[in-house]
Parts: structure tokens; sequence; C-alpha cells
């Protein structure tokens, strides 16, 4: 029996989903780039492979669906933690039909599933960054203080912080866990903004790892078993500095994966999966 | 001479004051006892100290009053708790004694209750202790409550300075006026260089008087031996606790982890150490300074019950039922020493689970649940362990079926594992909870959000819902304060930040403001600092709100627990099935009440119980304090400068000296938290005006007050004098009277030192009204602490203000004292100090004043105190009492039912400095309002001769609900106008109450 908050970064499963066809034109973006698709997929389809392929988990891909141009990001539409999994209420509403689908993938993995009913919350899972000891979520466009109290209350055994996010997408548009205990983030200022109001919110101590690009502190940590410190994060051909920073990680098992071409649409590593535990439940 | 007289009587008074104190205290004790033993024959070691009396007395009125008085006598100590009682049992014995009663002792001062034996006293004292009397009463009365604490040092020359007293008062009687200018120091010098030789020939020529003494001193042995034996006083108490009204013994039900009830007598004074201690003996627990007692206050609010402070002041109405409980959650468990500490947090932790408290998901519940079966029936027995033996545990809010099952699935994974085993491992995953720990209490912010405020062991925790959505931890801090129902915490400035920022936060009344100010002192000294503020150690306790944390912290707690060198203690784990869970249900024996009858039956004295009556009811109260003060010629012209708002120096030499008196080294330290308070109002009187919470500077009156009655207490403590004086402090500080208060958060190394509290100006109004040296003392800690705070001050409206005020009052008070001499402040003290300073001081200084306030405070107390001495020689004129009610109905505009109007005056004072004629000098009216409370000041100043008397008369019209103690808020106000003008005395007091009869909630 794993104790209470313990084996962070551990995971069996991870929940994808196939990308759009409408993902190349009508997917939300706050750029104005143009995307290709073939490219997305290509992307993605590395993506699926080196969690499927090189780390081992069960990957449940969920069929695309044209009418969900932004439904490759399944990040948003649930927060899983433990044994338990909160169908969000996202901020855009284009995408709340997305949660239908992880509704039922999720419940046939047999995880709880709460879901976000409440019509004056809306939260986006890359808003919610969760250090293994505790949760910010990110008040932005896409969520609320609404939202984030329901996640406090569907998650009791965890503080949950908010973090107010100006001028980027989401939270974890700027930052993510590159190990226990250890924040990368970006290097901007709204990147460090956030970074000094979690330090500030913590009772814990959390080391940083500040990469110049803040797209690339999005990255995927994972403790597996027989690997280890598992890191997912940008390529050198993407960020050269930012990936440097994180090829100091000799610790860890780097693996660089290309999201260059997502990254037009606000998509970080992490929003193409769920991961999800089931060993670590109780 | 009576100047001298009074400086010396002053001085005297420390002395006498400690004999007086005793006597008061003990006479309450053993006079009530001897009383009841007159009537019922009781112990001789009671009734030495009676006997005395009574020889003195010799009049048998006392006796059957003293019997009947004995009981009411301890309720005025008990007052402070209970409003019930006339504000008699608030006055300063002096005071309490009405217009009828020609002459009070000091003892009955102690006992404001005990009108009747102070009557029977009166009688003795004309007989023999009269001079005794009188300078007791004077100086002795308020000095003995107050200075009891002080005394013990000065037992012994108390009595010589008792009988140089009695000498000293009857010639100030007699020449009062005259030469009240004598210098203070002179006094004290006379005082020294008499020794004890003088003393001897007083006492021979007043055998009575020394008798008394020698009786005043055994019983203060007795006191002391009380304290030590607590138990063995207890017992004895008990004994004599039917008959004595000190020895009240009660029954204390205290709710133990495990939902089992722990019943426990104690003495009715106890500190709360005594019961909390009983508790740890009788769980044999070791590590016991992460737990305390609790109990619900009449709003049911959980409030901590301080260790240092007499449990019936804190508890005031409610039952005398606590819960033992976690104060202070281990962030690391697995560093506690025993098993059986980790068991009683797992107890405690099991209530916060299963009540909501501590929210965990189903998992975690899951979890914990089957780790808590575990410890309680071991390994899993499928034959014997089915479903339903597990309905019976709570393992949280909303149990399920489906939670029960999870639980016994994980339990029959913990085969093998040792109770102890699943203690830790429960604790290992509980302290990892987000809400381990904290204490939370509802607040809203400066928009008025409904926030919580979160205490914990890092620092202090801001959520909205559940969200934490701000965080400051205990580094980040710089200051801790509450002023009325405001909360604000300083933060340092970041990084990129130049300066300091204060963050308010609005609780829902003072009394949360607090509450959750003296969580966050305790939880930043026991988690934060690795001692506690050291410098101050005895000081923790201040004036007023000063309150510290004096346990034990972590870091000591942790290394006295690792010196424990015993065979784990066996402990039964008892089951923690709902069945067994009643936090609070309990029934309580309303000890409190049946006390009350006592009392109220004890306290015949009419007025008194009117009062009573009244204080329970809507009331308004006029009270009209009349103060005056003489200067010398000389001093007059420092008088004329001083700044003393609503002061006015009079040239007229008048018998106020001795009146000054009134300090007393128990009350002075609570004096001096409401000086402190009071010195904030004396800036602005306005400012008092702002002050809502006159209920808590009240209640912390009326903590003063039973002080002053429990001169027992005090005497016991001797050798704890500073402690005795902090836990005053405290007291008055957790009476809540304190409407401010000011904690700096100091860094670990750093003694706590640079935490202070400062109280609001509700206090200062009071003080206006009455001019107290006490007051004089809390001024220099004010100062102190300005000093400190001073930056953080500013910042802080509130801190700042008290600042402020503080030394605004300093100036203030020089100026008042200056008549008496400012120089004796500065001068006097020293040698004052030396003797009745030091221990006084170290009362006041104790709590929050720093080493530089001392300074300053045993100046004041200097001052304060001879003159406090003679103020206690009021006496009640019926005359008086019959013009002042006249004034109190004019200028009351109530509404209401019952109209009471009772005059207390200072038999020496009144009549010759009335009666004098003079030159007026100058005469002007202030005015200051605040909500319950509407002072009017008049200040007239007048030569006479070569002396200059400034007489201040304040109105005082407390206006409130049933929430407010008006007998409380009343002695608060006397209490205050004497801190402010130490150094004058009050003539006469006149209470005017109206009531309305609807309601009676006390």
């Amino acid at each position: 029996m794993a104790g209470l908050m313990s084996g962070f970064g551990s995971f069996t499963h991870a929940v994808v989903r196939a990308v759009p066809q409408s993902l190349a034109k009508e997917a939300l973006r706050t750029g104005s780039q143009e995307v290709d698709l073939l490219k997305v997929r290509e992307e993605y389809d590395e993506y699926v492979s080196v969690l499927k392929h090189r780390l081992g988990l069960e990957v449940v891909e969920l069929p695309a669906d044209d009418a969900l141009p932004d439904s490759v990001f399944v990040e948003d539409v649930a927060v899983v933690c433990g044994d338990t999994a909160l169908i969000t209420r996202p901020g855009a509403e284009s995408r709340r039909k997305e949660t239908e689908a992880m509704k039922t993938a999720l419940t046939e993995l047999g995880l709880n599933i709460v879901e976000m009913t409440d019509e004056s919350a809306t939260l986006d899972g890359g808003d919610v960054l969760f250090t293994g000891r505790e949760f910010f979520v990110g008040l932005s466009k896409r969520t609320n203080q609404r939202g984030a109290e329901i996640l406090a209350d569907v998650f009791k055994d965890y503080a949950v912080s908010t973090v107010p996010v100006q001028d980027r997408l989401h939270l974890k548009t700027v930052c993510s866990m590159a190990a226990p205990g250890l924040i990368a983030i970006g290097s901007s200022e709204p990147a460090q903004k956030v970074l000094k109001i979690m330090q500030q919110m913590s009772d814990h101590k959390y080391d940083k790892l500040t990469v110049p690009d803040d797209y690339a502190a999005n990255c995927i940590y994972m403790n597996l078993p027989g690997k280890g410190d598992v890191l997912l994060h940008c390529t050198p051909e993407e960020f050269p500095e930012s990936a440097k920073v994180f090829e100091k990680l000799k610790d860890h098992m780097l693996i660089p994966v290309n999201n260059q071409e997502k990254a037009k649409v606000d998509g970080g590593l992490t929003c193409l999966s769920v991961l999800i535990n089931k060993k670590n439940n109780i | 001479m009576t100047t001298e007289v009074g400086s010396e009587t002053d001085v005297k008074k420390e002395p006498e004051k400690v004999p007086e104190v005793q006597q008061q205290t003990e006479p309450q004790q053993t006079e009530q006892p001897d009383k009841a033993a007159d009537s019922a024959a009781q112990p001789a070691s009671a009734s030495d100290d009676q006997p005395q009396e009574e020889s003195q007395s010799a009049e048998a009125k006392s006796d059957p009053e003293a019997a009947a008085s004995p009981e009411p006598s301890s309720p005025p100590a008990a007052g402070g708790q209970k409003k019930d009682k006339g504000i008699s049992r608030f006055l300063p014995p002096w005071l309490k004694r009405q217009k009828s009663l020609s002459q009070d002792k000091p003892a009955e001062s102690t006992e404001p209750p005990r009108q009747e034996s102070v009557e029977a006293v009166k009688e003795e004292h004309e007989e023999t202790s009269q001079p005794k009397e009188e300078a007791d009463g004077e100086g002795g009365a308020t000095t003995s409550t107050e200075q009891t604490e002080e005394v013990k040092e000065v037992k012994e020359v108390k009595e010589v300075k008792e009988v140089k007293e009695v000498k000293e008062v009857k010639e100030v009687r007699e020449e009062s006026r005259a030469e009240e200018v004598q210098v203070e120091e002179k006094d004290k010098e006379e005082e020294k260089s008499i020794g004890s030789a003088d003393t001897q020939p007083v006492r021979e020529e007043k055998e009575g008087e020394s008798e008394v003494k020698e009786s005043e001193e055994q019983t203060e042995k007795k006191e002391e031996k009380k304290e030590e034996e607590q138990v063995n006083q207890q017992e004895t108490s008990v004994l004599s606790a039917l008959k004595l009204k000190k020895m009240k013994m009660v029954v204390c039900h205290v709710t133990l982890l495990d939902g089992s009830q722990f019943s426990c007598e104690v003495e009715k004074r106890a500190k709360g150490q005594y019961l909390f201690f009983q508790v740890c003996e009788q769980l044999n627990l070791l590590e016991k300074d992460y737990f305390g007692l609790s109990f619900k206050d009449n709003a049911e609010q959980r409030c901590w019950l301080d260790p240092t402070k007499e449990i019936k002041r804190q508890i005031r109405n409610s039952q005398w039922q606590f819960a033992f409980s976690v104060k202070f959650y281990p962030p690391d468990p697995s560093q506690l020493t025993e098993d059986i500490t980790r068991y009683l947090l797992c107890l405690q932790l099991r209530q916060d689970i299963a009540s909501g408290r501590l929210p965990c998901s189903f998992v975690t519940h899951a979890l914990l649940g089957s780790y808590t079966l575990q410890a309680e029936l071991g390994d899993h027995d499928p034959e014997e362990h089915r479903l339903d033996y597990i309905s019976d545990f709570q393992f949280a809010p909303n149990q399920t079926k489906e939670l029960e099952e999870k639980v016994v699935e994980l339990h029959k994974s913990h085969r093998g594992m040792t109770p102890a085993q699943a203690d830790a491992q429960f604790l290992e995953n509980a302290k990892k909870l987000s809400m381990y720990g904290v204490d939370l209490h509802h607040a809203k912010d400066s928009e008025g959000v409904d926030i919580m405020l979160g205490v914990c062991a890092n620092g202090l925790l801001i959520y909205k819902d559940r969200l934490r959505i701000n965080r400051f931890a205990w580094p980040k801090i710089l200051k801790i304060s509450y002023k009325r129902s405001n909360f604000y915490i300083k933060i340092r400035p970041g990084e990129a930040e130049q300066f300091e920022s204060t963050v308010g936060f609005k609780l829902p009344n003072h009394r949360a403001a607090k509450r959750v100010w003296k969580v966050c002192v305790e939880h930043h000294t026991f988690f934060r600092l690795v001692s506690p503020e050291q410098p101050t150690k005895t000081k923790f306790l201040t004036l007023g709100s000063k309150f510290r944390y004096s346990g034990r912290t972590q870091a000591q707690t942790r290394q006295a627990s690792s010196l424990i060198d015993r065979p784990a203690p066996y402990f039964q784990r008892t089951s923690s099935k709902r069945i067994s869970r009643s936090l609070d249900g309990a029934p309580v024996v309303n000890v409190s009440d049946y006390s009350q009858a006592l009392t109220a039956g004890a306290g015949e004295n009419g007025p008194s119980l009117e009062l009573n009556s009244d204080s329970k009811s809507l009331e308004e109260e006029l009270t009209s304090l009349f103060l005056s003060k003489a200067c010398f010629s000389g001093l007059a012209g420092s008088c004329s400068a001083d700044a003393a708002p609503a002061e006015a120096s009079k040239v007229s030499a008048q018998p106020e000296v001795p009146q000054q008196t009134p300090p007393r080294p128990g009350t002075d330290s609570r004096d001096a938290s409401k000086s402190a308070e009071v010195k904030p109002e004396v800036n602005g009187q306005p400012e008092v005006v702002e002050v809502v919470e006159e209920t808590v500077v009240i209640e912390e009156v009326v903590k003063a007050k039973p002080k002053s009655p429990t001169p027992e207490a005090a005497v016991t403590v001797e050798t704890e004098h500073a402690a005795e004086v902090k836990e005053e402090r405290s007291l008055s500080s957790d009476s809540e009277s304190e409407d401010e208060a000011e904690y700096h958060a100091q860094p670990p190394s750093t003694s706590v030192s640079a935490q202070l509290i400062k109280e609001e100006p509700e206090e200062e109004q009071e003080a206006d009204l009455t001019q107290q040296a006490p007051p004089s003392v809390i001024e220099s800690q004010p100062i102190t602490e300005a000093a400190e705070p001073a930056p953080a001050a500013e910042e802080e409206k509130p801190a700042a203000q008290p600042e402020e005020e503080a030394c605004a009052d300093e100036p203030l008070l020089t100026p008042d004292e200056a008549p008496n001499g400012h120089a004796l402040q500065d001068e006097a003290p020293p040698t004052l100090k030396a003797t009745a300073a030091e221990e006084e001081e170290p009362h006041i200084v104790n709590g929050s004043a720093s080493r530089v306030e001392t300074e300053h405070l045993p100046q004041v107390i200097c001052c304060s105190e001879p003159p406090v001495v003679k103020t206690e020689m009021v006496t009640i004129s019926d005359t008086f009492a019959a013009q002042k009610t006249e004034i109190s109905t004019k200028e009351v505009p109530i509404v209401h039912t019952e109209t009471k109007t009772i005059t207390y005056e200072a038999a020496q004072l009144d009549g010759n400095g009335d009666g004098e004629p003079g030159v007026l000098m100058t005469a002007q009216t202030i005015t200051s309002e605040s909500l319950c409370t509407t002072t009017t000041t008049h200040i007239t100043k007048t030569l006479k001769g070569g002396l200059s008397e400034t007489r201040i008369e304040k109105r005082i019209v407390i206006t409130g609900d049933s929430d407010i103690d008006h007998d409380q808020a009343l002695a608060q106000a006397i209490k205050e106008a004497k801190e402010q003008h130490p150094d004058m005395s009050v003539t006469r007091v006149v209470v005017h109450k109206e009531t309305e009869l609807a309601e009676d909630d006390d």
C-alpha cells in the first residue's frame, strides 16, 4: 500500500485523443499562425509512440471528432489525481463537449468520476499544476475561482492555491513539474511572477528549473518502474537554449519530443494526455 | 507631612500593600474563614488573621457579616469572571466602601463584595486598625491587591511599613494636606532608613496591628505554601472551602481525547496550569507541550485555557467544562518521543477527521480508518471482525458502507502491524493533509469578502472557501496585532519592495480578533522561535494584551522530551467507537452558578447586589470620578505644564496624596495593561470614542479587580511575582479587555521582546476618568512598546495609535506626575523601584515592557503606588452620595426602569479638598465618546496657599446591552482613570445605573 501522496510521477495509463481535421483551421489559438495538420499528426504519433512503446504506458486513444477541433488537448477536460478524476468544465464553450468521451474512458478505467456541473464554474486542466503535495490552479481566462473551488472540494487531501495568470493561456503554459519538488519555469515576467506566487503560497519548498522559453517549461515528468525519472521535454530544434537546460538533468531519462506545430495552437506537451496511475490507487 | 506621608505611605504602601494584600487577601481568605469560623468556628490558621481583625474590630458585627461575606469576597475575585456581581466587586476596596460605610479596610478592598465584612472591618479599623486600615485602605487596598504579587519580598518590610503606614496614615489624615509636597524619595529613604527598627516600635505601639500583620504573614505563608502545594492547598481549601470563601473548590470536567470524562477538583482560583497538569498526570503524558485545555465561551467559540491565568477568570460564566486537546500539531509526529504522545495525537486527529475539521478524500478516510482499526483491534480477524463491527467506528463525517468496506479491506493488509506502528502510519499520512494542524478562523478581507484565516506551524494561511488565496509564512510577518475586531499582520517587504505592508482582516468581533491574534502569537512562538521571548520571559505577558506564549517552544519541548527516560508507559487504547465520542456533550456542573449564588448571598451589600442585578440587564451607567491632585507649588508649575489633557492641577495641598496610593501590586500589572490601553486614549480621547470594544476593556478591568481581591494568590506567588504578574496581565489580555495588541514576530534567535501588544484607546478613556499610578506604569510599557514597534506602528494605524498614544501618555503622565514631581518619576523610582519597584516592575515589565520600559515603569509605579494607597482610603459619605446621585440623575439620560446611584467617596479627600478655598487657575471640559462610552472630563486647577490642586471630574456613561459587564466597565473606567493619573487620588465615585429590566443575560 502506497501511502498518501507517494508515488508522484508514477503512471500506468495515458488517455490521448486523435487529431481532428478541424484542428488546423478551427482550433483556438492566441496567435494567428498557419497550422500544418500533417505535422501535427506526426508529432502526435510520435508522442503516443513514446508513451506506449518507449515508456510502456497503457495508452487509451479517444477517437478524433471533427466537431471538436481542440479535442486533442485532453488535459483540459479532466484532472486525475489518485483514483479520482474531475471532469472539468472547460472555459471555452466550444470545448465543453470534449468531456463526454473522456468521462466514458475514465469511467471504464475504474476511476471515481466527479463532474463539474456548476455552470458558473470553469476550469481547464491546463491551469492545474499538481506538484505531488498540492495543487496550484491558475486563474486565467479559462479558469475561474469557482472552478478552482470545486477542484479543491474534490481533492480534499491537498492544498489548492490559486495563482493569477496573466498574459498566458494557462498556468502550465509557463511551468510544470520537472521532478518531485522541481518546477520548470519560463523566464518571462509573467512566468516569474507565477513562480513567485506559487512559492509564497506553498508550505513546501520547490526548486526551480528556469528555462529561457516559456513554452519549453511545459514538460512531462514521470517516475516509472525500471526507468526511474523520465522527462519529456522540448527538442533542441525548437528551443535550443531551453533544451540545454533540460540536458543538465543527468539523472533523468530525457526524451525530447517535438511539439512545434501544436505550439501554434497553444498546445504544450502536457496538453496531449491525461496520465493515470492505477496501481497507486489504494 | 501628608505628602511625605503619602510618599512614605506609598513606599510603605508597597510593603504595606503586601501586608495589606496579605491582610486583605488573607483576611479575605482568613478573615472570611475567620468570619466563618466565628460563625462556624473555623480552623485556627484562618482564624488567626480573623481573630486579629476581629479583635481589632472587636465588634461582632463583622463576624456575622464576615461569615456571610467570605463567600462574597471570593466572588469578587471571581467577579471578573462573573459579571453578576455588582460593581462593588470591581471597585477597589476603598471605593467599594460605600458612603454608608464610614471606612473600609484595605482588606475589604480586596474583597469588594464584602461590604458587611468591610463594615465590620471598619469598626475594627476605627478601634485599632483604623490607622492601618486607613493606610491600607488608602494605598493598601489598591496596593494590596495590586501589590500582592510584589509584596512577597516586601512582606517583612510590609509589616514595618504597615505600622508606619498606620502612623503615617493617621498623621496624614490629620495633617493630610499640609505637607503633601514631600518627595516620595524622601519617603523611600525614610522607609529604608527606618528599616525594621521603625517597624518594630510601631508594632509595639500597635500590638494588635502587629499581630494582624503576623497573621497576615502567616496567611501569606500559607498562601505561598498553597501555591507550592496546590493540591495540599486545595485539600485544605476544601476543608475550609465551605467555610472560607477563598478556598472554594470547584469540580472541573475535562473531556479527554478518547471521549472519557475526567473530573478534578480544583481550588476555585487555580490556574489553568494546575488543571492541565492534573490531566496530564492522569494521562501519564510527559510531552504535554503540544496539548492544551480548551473551553467553550459564551459564544460557543473554543478558547484555550491559559495555563498561567486563573481558570475562573478565563471561563467567566461558562461552565467548568474543558476539553483536552492538541494545541500545536507537530509537523513531524515521528519526532515525538513517546508512543503515548503519538497515540493522543491520533485520537485528536480522529476527532478532527470525524468532525470534518480535517478534510480528507475517500481514500484517505479509508486508509486512516484502517490504521485506526489496526491500532485498536489488532490484526483483522475474519471471524470476529465483520462489517458490523466497524460501523461503530466513525472514520469520516459522512460514513458510507463503501467506505467501511474499503477500511476493512485495507485493515486486512496491515496484518502484523503493532498498535504503535499503526499509529505511526496513521500520523505519517495524516500529517500530509493540507489542513493538518491548521486552526481556522472566520474573517473578512478588506473588501468584506468572507475568508478564513488558518494559523498553522508555518504561518498564516488565507482561505476563501477551500482555496488558499494567500499565505504568510512566519518569516514574512513582522508584526501581528489586532485592534477591536480587526486583525493585522505587517509583512516584511519583498526583495523588490521598499516598504512594509500591513494586511488587515475583519473578524466577527473583538474577541475573535483577539483569539486569532493569540493563536498566532502562540504558534509563532512555539514553532518559529527557539525559545519564548527570552528577554521578557517573565515579561511575556505584559500589560493589557501583551499576551505571549510562555510555554515551551517546539524546540524546547523536543529537547526536553529527548531527556525522557522511562520505560514506555502502558496505556490502554480505548476504542474510538462513535458511542464514546462525545466531544463536548458531557454535562457540566454549574459550579459557577453555585459560586455566583454564594457570592450573591454573601454580597448582601444592598448596592452591590443591585448593581449585580443591573449589570446583567441593559444599563446605562453614569460614573463621575473626582480626582484631586495635590502638587507642590513648585511642582505646580510643572503641573500646569502637564500635557494631561483632562487633568488640571490645582494649587492646594490636599489629602489626596494619600489617596493616590491606589496602585496595587497585582493590580498594577493589570492596571498596567489597562493603563497601556488607556494611554492610547490619553493621546486623544476622541480615539477612545472609536473604541467599540469597551466590553473587552471592561473585562480586563474585572480581571484586574479580581486580582486585587485575590491578593492571596499574589501572596502565594511571591516567589513567582513576575509570573503572576504576567498571568494577570495575560489575563487582562485574555479577558479581551485589550482592544489592541501587537506582537512583533522576531526571528527565532531574537527573543520575543519585540513582541508587543498595544491596547486600545477605550481603556484610555476610562483611564481619563480616574487617575491611577498604575497607568503610569502602563505608560512606561507603552513607551517601550512604542520604541520597538515604532517603525511598524506607523504603518499600522491600530498599532501606531497605541504607540503614539503611549508616547503621548508618557508625556502626559509626567506632567500629571509633575505635581508630585517628575523628578520623582526619575529619581524616586529608583529608590522605590529598588524595593517595591522591583517587585512591581517585574510584573509590569514582565508582560510587555521591555527592559527600557522597566525604567519607566518603576518610576510610574513609585509615583502611582503611594498615591494609590492613599486613594484606597476612600470612604463613602452619604451626603456625597446624595450629591452624586443628584448629579448622576441629572446627567444621565436614562430611559429605563431601574435607576440606582451609589457614591463612593474617599473620606479624607473629599471633604477637605472640596472645602478648601483656592484660586481657580484653569478649568476645562473634555468630552469623548465611543460606541458604548461617553466620557466627559472636567479639569479644574486651583491654587491653595503654596499648593496647586487639580481636580478632575470624569463622567462616564457606559451604554450597552447585556454583552457588556457594566460593573466591569465601570471598574475598568475607574482603574484607567487612576492609571492615567497615577499621582492623583480618587476622592469620589458616583455610580448611577439605569437598567432595562428586560434582559438578564448573564
